[in-house]
């Protein structure tokens, strides 16, 4: 347990449960997307073999990735978009900075992309002189605030409709004050159209990347996604590279479970496959159309046989929406770009086990992410591996800070509970005492006032089981 | 799993049980003979070792693993008062011994293992007769006797078997209590703040006991509900059943 690495998380975590609004607003969103999923499922049966069909989809691409990449930048490139690749995120926003000074673009408009996120994009573009507008309702909230996302789909999931009706009152030019959710969307709505149509550029994110067909699928409900990427004359899509599937009809089982599995809904607004700039003597869409594709730390996940299973993420949100720990604290104390137990083994992947260790332990492993996950990520086991990667240094693995979390204290209290259970005779005399003497323990004492801050101290029983049971005879030697 | 009724198991305490509700262990035990069955307790029982397992220390974890193993030589069913050690025997010891030279050993011991609830409804097929006063309980079904163990319902029948026991349905009974081992010690804040939700949905079915199979869970439910003066009352499940039904 290091202090000063854990103090981010738990600082944050802190301040997030001494916040009763940010936990009824979480609470309440929660309970209605677990409703909602739920009723999206009525089967079993049915969500047993979507689950499998999904998880076999999501594998088999990931088991074929390198092939996969390079039959989707030839199918694109085909299809008029121009590809390009970023191992960093720091050379995909020099890309996207190099592809909007070329057209002299000074004004972005953005559907929802949480890997612009991942690279800080906006800071990043704003820094160069360059507008870079979010048009998601959630996104635009919270970049009204300064804020980052709290949840991946539902980015202002931490603000309720008062706290959003007092911002825009505050910060949007000539609004009235209202607490009606039409009226508040409407606001938003005549800003944005505005600026669809001014923007030099937009810029989308990419749920699914279609390798034989060189098609560029993108889940949306708002529409603004539309209208980021066939409005203005140039659209830029990111994606991470774990986003490609063989088939187009693959396409249709990963969406039926991301919809269902977000927001509880049988499909989106609408389902936007882009296939390329617009052609010759057709209406509309942008002239240009361009593709990043970025690893950040991506192709050493997938080199890891049990840790590619994160790559497999769909990012629906579902693990987040029925994490015990994510609804009691939000997003923003996962201090990370991707919060919720997926961030949580995603996060330090990609930043370093030693540095997030307080992230992989703020879980009780109870399981409900990989419940509910629609392509069966199976996010305890992974934290655990994480955990033992923070304090091992194992040869063989490719993990990013392996060891860096290890403390001579923890190794210590390992080594001494082994050599206490591993010889019944001492833990004999051992819970001898503490029948005899826990009672006494101050409840102040270290750890101990971890679990009295909250509990009465747990008293052990006068005499264990053991020790009944050898009274009585009944043991078996 | 219904074939015929093994004569004789083993019982593997857990330590939880051990130190803090051997009663529940006792009635575990006196259950199983209840059922017919002749119940053997291997001296030397310390832990599963699953607390080491969950933090990355596997070989801590498989050395005392090992030591427990051994206690079971015979190819006689493993029955535990928990679903969370449990699943770490039968689900998680094959992990955790995957490539070692007793793999093959530990995989038969896993095969072996069973949660007390599951094998009295799944195997024995046991009858209850209450002899009990009326009373109304809640359960709260524990992560990994749910998760891990894939128990469906089986408590819940076994208390529905006792005629004058009124089992009230808990808000969020899948959801943890928050205890989840060394992390209601590393981030007793988030810990606290579940195991506090717990206790109130728990206050709010009007139940005077809440039962469960996990010593964990009850630990961190009763703790809870004793700091804040709550008469609510937290029992293991083998224990409230052996109550009911001994005729004392």
């Amino acid at each position: 347990m290091d202090a000063e690495t854990a103090a981010s998380f738990r600082d944050s975590a802190a301040r997030a449960l001494s916040d009763p609004q940010l936990r009824a607003n979480f609470q309440r969103a929660m309970d209605g997307l677990m409703t909602k999923r739920l009723a999206q499922f009525p089967d079993p049966g049915d969500l047993r073999d979507l689950r499998h069909l999904s998880t076999t989809i999501r594998s088999r691409s990931l088991l074929r990735l390198p092939e996969l990449l390079e039959q989707l930048e030839v199918n694109c490139t085909k299809n008029g978009i121009q590809v390009h690749w970023a191992e960093s995120c720091e050379q995909a926003n020099e890309l996207i900075l190099g592809i909007l000074q070329s057209k002299g673009a000074k004004t972005l408009v953005k559907g929802k992309s949480m890997v612009s996120e991942e690279m800080h994009l906006n800071a990043f573009l704003e820094g160069h002189g360059i507008e870079a507008l979010e048009s998601d309702l959630g996104e635009y909230i919270i970049q009204l605030d300064g804020e980052t996302p709290s949840h991946i789909i539902m980015p202002a999931l931490h603000k309720n409709k008062e706290q959003i009706a007092r911002q825009f009152s505050q910060k949007i030019k000539d609004a009235k004050y209202t607490e009606d959710v039409d009226e508040l969307t409407a606001l938003a709505r005549k800003v944005l159209r505005q600026k669809f149509l001014e923007a030099d550029a937009g810029l989308s994110g990419v749920n699914f990347a279609v390798a034989e067909t060189g098609t560029l699928c993108l889940v949306e409900n708002e529409g603004n996604g539309r209208m980021s990427t066939h409005v203005p004359p140039l659209h830029i899509a990111v994606m991470g590279l774990e986003k490609v599937v063989p088939r187009l009809e693959d396409v249709a089982p990963l969406y039926a479970i991301l919809t269902r599995s977000a927001t509880g809904q049988a499909v989106s607004t609408y389902l936007n496959l882009i296939s390329g700039p617009r052609g010759e003597g057709e209406m509309d869409g942008p002239q240009e159309v361009h593709l990043v594709i970025l690893d950040n730390g991506r192709s050493r996940i997938h080199a890891d046989p049990q840790l590619r299973a994160t790559l497999r993420c769909i990012r629906c949100g579902a693990c987040m929406n029925h994490c015990p720990v994510y609804t009691r604290v939000g997003g923003h104390a996962y201090e990370a770009v991707y919060p919720g137990p997926i961030g949580q083994i995603l996060t330090p992947q990609m930043e370093g086990v030693g540095a997030r260790h307080d992230l992989i332990h703020a879980s009780s492993l109870c399981g409900a992410c990989a419940e509910v996950c629609p392509v069966e990520i199976p996010i305890p086991a992974i934290l655990i591996r994480l955990r033992r990667e923070a304090t091992h240094e194992d040869v063989a693995s490719k993990v990013t800070g392996k060891g860096t979390g290890r403390t001579v204290s923890e190794d210590w209290a390992w080594r001494l509970w082994a050599a206490v259970l591993k010889r019944p005779a001492v833990y004999r005399l051992a819970t001898w005492f503490a029948t005899r003497f826990g009672k006494a323990l101050p409840a102040s004492a270290p750890l101990i006032r971890n679990w009295t801050q909250s509990r009465t101290k747990p008293v052990p029983a006068r005499r264990s089981l053991s020790e009944r049971m050898r009274a009585e005879g009944d043991t078996h030697v | 799993m219904n074939g015929p009724k093994p004569e004789k198991v083993y019982f593997y305490g857990t330590c939880l049980v051990d130190l803090f509700f051997p009663d529940a262990g006792m009635a575990g035990i006196q259950l199983l003979r209840q059922a017919g069955v002749e119940v053997i307790f291997p001296e030397g029982q310390t832990c599963c070792g699953q607390p080491a397992f969950n933090c990355g220390y596997w070989e801590e974890a498989r050395e005392v693993a090992r030591t427990q193993v051994a206690l079971f030589p015979g190819d006689l069913p493993v029955i535990l008062p928990s679903g969370s050690c449990a699943g770490m025997m039968k689900i998680h010891y094959p992990e955790l011994f995957h490539g070692q030279p007793d793999e093959a050993q530990v995989l038969a011991f896993s095969a072996r293992v069973h949660e007390l609830t599951q094998f009295l409804v799944d195997v024995l097929d046991v009858k209850l007769t209450d002899l009990g006063e009326p009373v109304k309980v809640t359960w709260h079904s524990s992560c990994h006797a749910v998760r891990d163990l894939g128990l469906k319902g089986e408590p819940q029948a076994l208390i529905n078997q006792l005629s004058n026991v009124e089992l009230a349905p808990l808000a969020r009974e899948f959801e943890c209590c928050g205890f989840g081992g060394t992390f209601a010690v590393r981030h007793p804040g988030i810990s606290a703040a579940m195991a506090d939700d717990k206790a109130a949905d728990a206050m709010a079915t009007g139940a005077s006991i809440v039962l469960s199979t996990d010593g964990g869970c009850l630990l961190n439910v009763q703790g809870t509900l004793e700091a804040k003066h709550r008469p609510l009352r937290v029992q293991h499940i083998a224990e409230f059943l052996w109550e009911r039904t001994r005729g004392r």
